[in-house]
């Protein structure tokens, strides 16, 4: 299920669309996340607000999205590029690998509002399989 | 049984009434085909989905995805028995059209993603939630029959 070179280029075209609005979608995304999944809450009771919009969860989105930015540069080898954020998620933050789905829908529906022209079923899978394989590559140090 | 408050009932019928079935219906099949390709086995008579263009412009893919938007009408119309409304139909695909009721999530999801292309702004995150709560009941019934 790895992204095939059309779907690598699929997703590098589309980027460079969205890239201009990747903070408000990375706080759209998490903020969507902690409302329709509160179970992903557990993972930020030191934040003073959890609501949408908020500004720990505007900033956390930033981070969140600037891992995505960096991910799309290094799409020919996501492993090996996101190697030390993979190190983070595995022995300091140690989140449970089954949200980083969770995340990944929420980035999906937030793309599917904000660009419902340009995120067609196309578009669609490909970023699905590169959110995928962005998942596996921050759960590969885990075990 | 479910629970549901009258704010949650409102936000589902409120979703509902700004869906046109005729054009999300198709959508949403369409996207699970594509989406996620081994779905497909379900529908062997459909002709051709060897590409998303293919899916996109199959008719069959088209009516099927109407029937299943107009199935979900019953839900909406029976959101305190969605379990009762769709036994028959859960024992149907699991004798008769042998689904794995995990392409009911599948598809769920992809109902959802169809649902906030039409919505865009107006699914904020709580209408999202509830939305999808109401697919995850849905999803459930449709399960239920499995034995």
């Amino acid at each position: 299920m790895s992204p095939t070179a059309k779907d690598k280029d699929t997703v590098k075209a589309f980027w460079a669309k969205i890239a201009g609005k990747a903070d408000d979608i990375g706080t759209d995304a998490l903020s969507r996340m902690l409302v329709v999944y509160p179970q992903t809450k557990t993972y930020f009771s030191h934040w003073k607000d959890l609501s949408p919009g908020s500004a720990p969860v505007r900033k956390h989105g930033q981070t969140v999205m600037g891992g995505v930015a960096d991910a799309v540069k290094k799409i020919d080898d996501v492993s090996a590029g996101l190697l030390s954020l993979s190190e983070l998620h595995a022995l300091t933050l140690r989140v449970d690998p089954a949200n980083f789905k969770i995340l990944s829908h929420n980035i999906l529906v937030v793309l599917a509002t904000m660009f419902p022209t340009d995120f067609t079923p196309e578009v669609h899978v490909s970023v699905d399989k590169f959110l995928a394989a962005l998942s596996r590559a921050l759960s590969e140090k885990y075990r | 049984m479910v629970h549901w408050t009258d704010k949650e009932r409102s936000t589902v019928r409120a979703v509902w009434e700004k869906l046109d079935i005729d054009q999300i219906g198709p959508e949403a099949l369409a996207r699970v085909l594509i989406v996620y390709p081994w779905t497909e086995r379900y529908f062997g008579g459909f002709g051709d989905m060897f590409t998303a263009t293919a899916v996109l412009n199959n008719s069959k893919v088209a009516a099927q995805g109407k029937v299943v938007l107009k199935a979900l009408d019953r839900a909406v119309k029976n959101m305190d028995n969605i379990k009762g409304t769709y036994a028959a139909l859960s024992r149907m695909h699991y004798e008769k059209l042998n689904v794995d009721p995990d392409n009911f999530r599948l598809l769920a999801d992809c109902i959802t993603i169809t649902v906030a292309c039409k919505l865009k702004g107006d699914l904020s995150p709580q209408t999202q939630a509830t939305w999808q709560k109401f697919l995850s009941v849905v999803v459930e019934a449709m399960g239920s029959q499995y034995s």
